[in-house]
């Protein structure tokens, strides 16, 4: 039994055990998230309830923008709509626009859900055939986009947003619009 | 019997199936520890009664752990919600064979599985070879108990099936949906874990082998039947695994590298690989390090497999959970690799043998190329479902590896295997006569020319498609010969009939033709996939009621659509009829499965196998109204061979390890007969 | 032989009819991953936002983009992570350079070993105690 030799058996064993290790620390279910640092994608939505009315990104620019995507039959989106809704009056005054893009589900769903929910204090976008949410990356329901007044798109939560992330966010944009030039 | 069921439902009460499960698993546990000890001691200090009270407890924890499984089960079907893993995947609206089966369907019950076949092989493993191997036998039986006390310590914590609920709900969630769908689900599973588990056995003797210092063929002999059992219940859960995902997942095809299945495959083609070169050892003497390599990588792929799919290393279509149970996976798989590569290396010099063959053509180096391939796959295998992980943590970013990556990489391999499997059984051992290989390549040449004449006529481009039919067609033709040849033999020398001259054949020599047999099987595995994928025709259609769509000579109809609500779920299906020039040969019904809680539904889809090609169906999409329907049409030729092919590979398994009565019986002044020079 | 033959000839009378466009949006749909899905592309997949995808594939290729720039587009959005398979560029090469590698040092390997051993003059006898199962089938 030749144990210096057994050494090198070691050194070839570190590695594997090191690697594998460094993969217990990782969450496989976590999703990239390549929008952020990008400028926001145009889009051009009709309005839900207000067919004849179009938003455009560019409508909105010099304002700070926040896109909720949701669908009425996903279960996560119930827990941040009354955050969702809050937040959007609080912020009501200060040049944040709040929007709802529904995904994958149809009009009427949705105004079941918002009346169930109790009301919703901003209005929902309609997004036919997903192309802004594949345009947005979408990976699926809720994700919030925040979008700065110059067009950028400083971030994307994917899954459901808290009420401290949302108001640090947007202090943080507002706050460099209202520095000093 | 009120009488009876009050009983029951005191021993319910008082939660006794948990006790009694708790109890076992952890006396497992302890014996395990024990047994290892005392094997151990026993071989180290040579203490017989030592050695007998750890085969004792190998003994006594197959009685345990089948008790506990049966525990389980009891608790299982009478919905026993006071049990954790009941709560966790029972549902008295499943039916009886769902129940049973959601046995294996969750981590902690597929531990639980896990350790019943464990023990069991342990128990089996040491009475057969019990006196007669001396410490390496005691060293195997250690082995074996410290891999089951591994397993039996995840039971006692991480995996516990037997925890408790309080208060005790109504009723469960179910097993996931995915896994009630298919009768295939109760099959898959147990044939996995008798192939998985039973490579322990061999890699228990290699370390025995090394730890006792019996470094010679013993331990390969004494094994084979085991691997090859366990290869043998590999290779059908590899198919069953195939055939489910096939006629579950609707998207018509069988294999997408998934890391689970990666985790499957990777010992099978270690294993395969072992089964050919430990010919070359007991031939030659030669290959020993190797060999003693490849089943430790084998066992060594088992336990990774099961590492990644639980441990949330990899995120894959049948990641358990997370949780503790990874780190307690990391520790074992350490301590598994750190043994064997010290026992390994350090006995490196002892088992340098003298490695001689007689020429380059031979079988031997054959079986070198083999291993080469396999070894190459395996490692391609292994690379790409780590990569991601890899890439993330040298570059920070996250990638994929997916099945284009795989079949890029592992088709020409294929290919090779394919022609390897051909020329395998025609070259000789120690060496070819050059003029009698000549010969006995024409017709396989021959036959390697029509088949690729014969798919390019049918359509077929891709050079890799081509060169598989053709050594396909090649490999058929030399394994085929071989059988004739000895069957004509066989005749010629006895006389006997072509039907009792083939039996013969087979009981005289059943290892070499149960191999050949297995070599067929497998040549009707890989035509079925190269033709299914090579000749695949898919189309989407939206139908309306009594609309009619043709593929290829089906022509569909869909008749209207159906609702079934069931207990554990909302089918929505379709009634299809099919028919092949205008005369109605069937009806089809795919349907789409909504389970409670869960956001998408599972599809069924409807399958029509024929032995030339499958007509697959699979509702996409419907209105609620029943207006119309959209649904995925695919013709795939050949698939029924994929699964009758793996029949073939496990019936030629089979037939290689049964005993048969020996013919001619060891005689040592005997010179070896040179190969006849064929016929 | 004949019979399987025969049956693979039946079962491949069918001509090919898909339309190019149709076939490309295959071909690039097979290389992207669907985002929702566990490791499965988006032809494959069943699910709407795959199938959403798909028809994205469609519009862009229709519109006269490269099978290239369609990918690249999806990885704008998505991440490398939306690719089946890893751009052979950078670190990435190694994933396929490597299994090469073994497979050529291997075979030169067998190829330089085959060689020596057989020079090491006859091989030895098989042991007494092997089996005759290698043996032919005439006595």
């Amino acid at each position: 039994m030749n144990w210096k030799r057994s050494l090198s058996g070691i050194g070839v064993a570190l590695p594997i055990i090191a690697l594998l290790g460094y993969g217990l620390t990782l969450d496989p279910r976590s999703l990239p998230n390549a929008l952020p640092g990008s400028p926001a994608p145009e889009f051009a939505l009709a309005v839900m309830d207000v067919p004849s009315d179009t938003v455009r990104l560019r409508d909105h620019a010099g304002q700070v923008l926040v896109l909720n995507f949701w669908a009425s039959w996903c279960l996560e989106c119930r827990h941040e709509h009354r955050i969702l809704s809050e937040t959007a009056e609080a912020y009501a005054g200060k040049d944040v626009v709040f929007y709802g893009v529904l995904y994958n589900d149809s009009p009427d769903n949705a105004r079941s859900w918002i009346q169930e929910m109790g009301g919703q204090s901003y209005s929902n976008l309609l997004d036919n055939g997903t192309r802004m949410a594949i345009d947005y990356g979408l990976t699926g329901v809720p994700e919030t986009v925040i979008i700065s007044p110059e067009g950028q798109v400083v971030h994307k939560q994917i899954g459901v947003v808290t009420e401290a992330l949302l108001r640090t966010k947007l202090d943080s944009l507002l706050a460099v619009r209202t520095a000093p030039q | 019997m009120p009488e009876a069921a009050g009983r029951l439902h005191f021993a319910r009460e008082l939660g006794l199936t948990r006790i009694l499960g708790l109890a076992a698993i952890t006396t497992a546990f302890g014996l395990s520890i024990y047994g290892l000890i005392a094997a151990v001691l026993g071989a180290r200090l040579q203490r017989a009664n030592l050695v007998r009270s750890a085969r004792a407890a190998a003994y006594a924890n197959a009685g345990l752990l089948a008790a506990a499984n049966v525990a389980m089960i009891y608790a299982l079907v009478t919905h026993d919600f006071s049990v954790g893993y009941v709560a966790q995947v029972g549902s008295r609206a499943s039916p009886l064979w769902v129940t049973i089966v959601s046995l294996w369907s969750a981590l902690e019950g597929s531990i639980l599985f896990w350790g019943l076949v464990l023990s069991a092989y342990t128990a089996v493993a040491t009475w057969l070879t019990r006196d007669r191997l001396g410490a390496m036998g005691t060293y195997a039986t250690a082995t074996m108990l410290a891999v089951s006390a591994f397993f039996y310590l995840l039971l006692v914590g991480p995996a516990n099936p037997f925890g408790r609920v309080f208060p005790v709900p109504i009723d469960g969630p179910g097993p996931n949906p995915l896994l009630q769908n298919h009768i295939l689900m109760a099959v898959h599973p147990p044939l996995l874990y008798l192939g998985y588990v039973g490579m322990t056995v061999p890699f228990a003797f290699a370390i025995g082998a090394m730890l006792a210092g019996r470094l010679d063929d013993v331990w390969i002999r004494e094994t084979r039947r085991w691997t090859v059992t366990a290869w043998m219940f590999l290779s059908l859960a590899i198919m069953a695994g195939m055939w489910w995902s096939y006629e579950v997942l609707g998207w018509g095809g069988y294999w997408a590298w998934d890391p689970v299945e990666n985790a499957s495959f990777m010992p099978w083609l270690t294993a395969t690989a072992f089964l050919h070169s430990v010919m070359v050892q007991e031939r030659r003497g030669m290959l020993r390090m190797w060999n003693l390599t490849l089943i430790t990588s084998t066992f060594l792929l088992t336990i990774l497999g099961t590492f990644l799919t639980r441990s949330g290393v990899i995120s894959s279509v049948h990641a358990f959970s997370e949780g503790p149970i990874g780190i307690y996976f990391l520790v074992f798989i350490s301590i598994i690799l750190l043994v064997s590569l010290v026992l390994l290396t350090g006995r490196s010099s002892e088992l340098k043998s003298e490695a001689r063959i007689d020429a380059p053509m031979s079988r031997e180096t054959v079986f070198l190329l083999n291993n080469l391939v396999f070894t190459v796959f395996t490692f391609t295998v292994l690379l790409g479902t780590l990569f991601p992980l890899v890439a993330e943590a040298v570059r920070g970013v996250k990638v994929s590896v997916g099945a284009p990556f795989f079949n890029r990489m592992t088709v020409p391999l294929c290919a090779m295997l394919l022609f390897l499997v051909g020329v395998g059984p025609v070259l000789p051992w120690r060496a070819a006569d050059m003029q009698q290989l000549k010969k006995k390549l024409v017709v396989p040449g021959a036959a390697f020319l029509i088949a690729a004449v014969l798919g390019f006529a049918a359509g077929a481009r891709n050079a890799y498609a081509l060169l598989a039919f053709g050594f396909a067609a090649f490999a058929l033709v030399c394994n085929l010969e071989e059988y004739v040849i000895g069957v004509r033999a066989r005749r010629r020398a006895h006389g006997e009939s072509l039907l009792s001259a083939t039996g013969r054949l087979f009981a005289a020599n059943n290892r070499r033709y149960g191999g050949y047999l297995a070599h067929i099987g497998l040549i009707m595995v890989a035509v079925g996939i190269t033709a299914s994928s090579t000749f695949r025709h898919e189309r989407e259609a939206t139908l309306t009621p009594g609309e009619t769509f043709q593929s290829g000579k089906y022509t569909i109809r869909f008749e209207e659509l159906w609702a079934r609500d069931e207990p554990q779920r909302f089918s929505v299906g379709a009634e299809v009829s099919v028919f092949i020039r205008d005369r109605q040969v069937g009806t089809l019904h795919p349907k789409l499965n909504y389970y409670r809680g869960r956001d998408e539904p599972v599809p069924t889809p409807a399958v029509r196998s024929r032995l030339d090609r499958d007509l697959y169906l699979n509702l996409l999409a419907f209105q609620r109204d029943g207006s119309n329907a959209t649904f995925t049409i695919l013709v795939e030729p050949m698939v029924f061979w994929i699964w009758a092919g793996g029949f073939v590979v496990a019936l030629g398994a089979l037939l290689g390890v049964l005993p048969m009565r020996r013919r001619a019986t060891i005689n040592p002044m005997r010179k070896p007969a040179a190969e006849p020079a064929g016929v | 032989m004949i019979a399987l033959l025969l049956t693979l000839a039946l079962a491949l009378q069918q001509p090919n009819m898909d339309a190019t466009l149709e076939l490309r949006t295959r071909e690039v749909a097979a290389q992207l991953r669907c985002p929702v899905c566990q490791g499965v592309s988006l032809e494959d997949s069943p699910s709407t936002l795959a199938q959403e995808m798909k028809s994205v594939v469609r519009e862009q290729l229709r519109a006269g983009k490269s099978e290239e720039e369609v990918k690249q587009y999806f990885v704008q959005k998505y991440g490398e992570w939306i690719l089946l398979e890893p751009e052979p560029t950078g670190f990435n090469l190694a994933v396929y350079v490597l299994p090469v590698v073994l497979l050529l040092g291997g075979g030169v390997t067998v190829f330089v070993l085959a060689r020596k051993w057989s020079r090491q003059g006859a091989g030895a006898e098989p042991p007494p105690w092997y089996d005759d199962e290698y043996e032919e089938a005439s006595p």
